[in-house]
């Protein structure tokens, strides 16, 4: 995304070009144009610009992709932690 | 953890719920009917979509269809009350009830052959969707997100292959339509597998583009998607309007903490020290949620925890310019551990409401931001007491 990076070498994303066809899914639902087509095959080309939503993994036909994807918020997270810990969030009573 | 569990298990739609403060999504509502259990929160089984009546926003007429049902036709005028509805919501007013029913619209006299998109049932979705395709003749597949937008539902999978496939199903798509095309956003490609979709129904997906915007010359240039199509924006303008909500959702704790810094400061040492703990930590929070977001671009750093500090650097340097002409060394050193710390913690909240950051990195940048923030708090609360004791000491 022009002008927009986050923090580098953090992503789970993985894709196993052995077993990818090539079909161009990934390139079409990722939003950050992290793959490109080389040949028959697609690459990772922008590895720190995934986000890990989680499209490309779940769009693949073959599951060439894994990654471990989630919703990148700070405040789910803490709730989450919270929770682990049996205590309630702050000012809420919600779950993520 | 939560939410990757409930991503797997998206073929039975969870109406999972927002954390509080998160902005990007609004809480979501009720269970529905086939839930096991009911989600350990969320208002009262009011909030789903419910049906598609004469009520639903821009009502014209029904429409028959070829196969003998009805759908409801809608306008693509939005009226006043649509704008202050829109305009609410981004301030948090009615925001969980915001939503329009599930199912099959038509924009103009749609046929056979006409264009199926797919959306979510956030009311602001489905009005922006309408208003923008005004003058077509085309589908509106609504799904039962329970009216949260199209990429936080997905992000939860109920903007999902099994809330996709059920419409398709209840609507019966496949006798209202000739062809087999469904054209989704491409945010929504989180929770639905094409290739599943594809399989169960027979029904091709194809992810159309980011923004509604785009909608019209994608659909006029058959059905191309162009690079600009599917590049993420997040302007000025984008995040400005994320930011209403964000104070709102922030005026409860920040009440609390005034109120704490209030009694703190009045009783140990009147009431300029209370006003001028409050200005400074008001400060930092606006900071934090305001000014932060609108200059995310421009400040240092990847990690938004840096960004908050920067500018709540920056408001410290204000802050001690314009009340701090009679701190001490340790209540100048407090002002400036504790404001930059404030607004970290803010700006890291901004996490939720992007387009671009990570889960793991926001949980990398978590666990080193969180117990710095917590040291300079605390640490800002020891050299305030010196401060105190040195001002009393005279």
């Amino acid at each position: 995304m022009k002008g927009f990076h986050y923090l580098k070498d953090v992503t789970t994303l993985q894709l196993q070009e052995e077993i990818c066809i090539g079909c161009g899914r990934c390139l079409e639902v990722c939003p950050h144009q992290v793959f490109v087509l080389q040949g028959k095959k697609a690459v990772i080309a922008l590895r720190d610009d995934c986000m890990e939503c989680g499209a490309c993994q779940l769009n693949c036909p073959v599951a060439a992709i894994s990654v471990d994807a989630g919703v990148g918020c700070a405040t789910g997270l803490i709730n989450d932690w919270l929770r682990e810990h049996n205590l309630r969030a702050p000012g809420g009573d919600c779950c993520s | 953890m939560k939410i990757r569990r409930i991503k797997k298990i998206e073929k039975r739609p969870t109406p999972s719920c927002c954390p509080p403060l998160s902005s990007c999504c609004p809480p979501a509502a009720a269970p529905p009917a086939t839930l096991e259990k009911p989600p350990c929160c969320g208002p009262p089984a009011t909030t789903h979509g419910g049906v598609i009546t004469e009520k639903v926003p821009g009502f014209l007429r029904w429409m028959p269809t070829s196969e003998g049902g009805r759908v409801a036709q809608i306008a693509s005028e939005l009226t006043l009350s649509d704008h202050l509805g829109a305009c609410k919501a981004r301030w948090g007013i009615g925001r969980m009830h915001y939503l329009v029913p599930p199912g099959l619209y038509a924009i103009g006299t749609p046929d056979a052959e006409a264009p199926v998109l797919v959306t979510a049932n956030y009311k602001m979705s489905y009005d922006i969707l309408r208003s923008t395709l005004r003058g077509r003749n085309l589908w509106l597949l609504v799904l039962e997100t329970f009216g949260v937008n199209v990429w936080c539902a997905a992000g939860k999978g109920t903007f999902g292959t099994g809330e996709l496939l059920t419409q398709i199903k209840a609507t019966n798509l496949a006798g209202i339509v000739n062809h087999r095309q469904l054209i989704l956003p491409i945010l929504g490609a989180p929770g639905v597998a094409a290739h599943t979709v594809k399989k169960e129904s027979g029904f091709n997906v194809r992810y159309g583009t980011i923004r509604a915007a785009d909608l019209p010359v994608y659909l006029d240039n058959g059905q191309v998607t162009t690079p600009s199509m599917r590049e993420l924006t997040f302007t000025l303008y984008e995040r400005l309007v994320l930011l209403p909500v964000e104070i709102v959702h922030a005026v409860k704790s920040a009440a609390i903490i005034t109120l704490l810094l209030f009694l703190l400061g009045f009783f140990s040492s009147g009431s300029t020290a209370a006003s001028q703990m409050i200005f400074a930590y008001l400060g930092a929070l606006y900071t934090g949620i305001v000014v932060g977001p609108l200059l995310l671009p421009w400040l240092p750093g990847r990690s938004f925890a840096v960004k908050g500090a920067s500018v709540g650097l920056l408001w410290a340097l204000i802050c001690y310019q314009l009340v701090g002409a009679d701190w001490n060394i340790p209540q100048t050193l407090a002002a400036f551990l504790a404001l930059p710390a404030v607004s970290a913690f803010y700006t890291l909240n901004f996490t939720g409401c992007t387009t671009y950051t990570s889960p793991n990195g926001v949980k990398k940048e978590m666990r080193l931001a969180m117990p710095l923030m917590g040291m300079a708090i605390l640490s800002s609360a020891v050299l305030l007491a010196v401060g105190q004791w040195l001002v009393m000491k005279g």
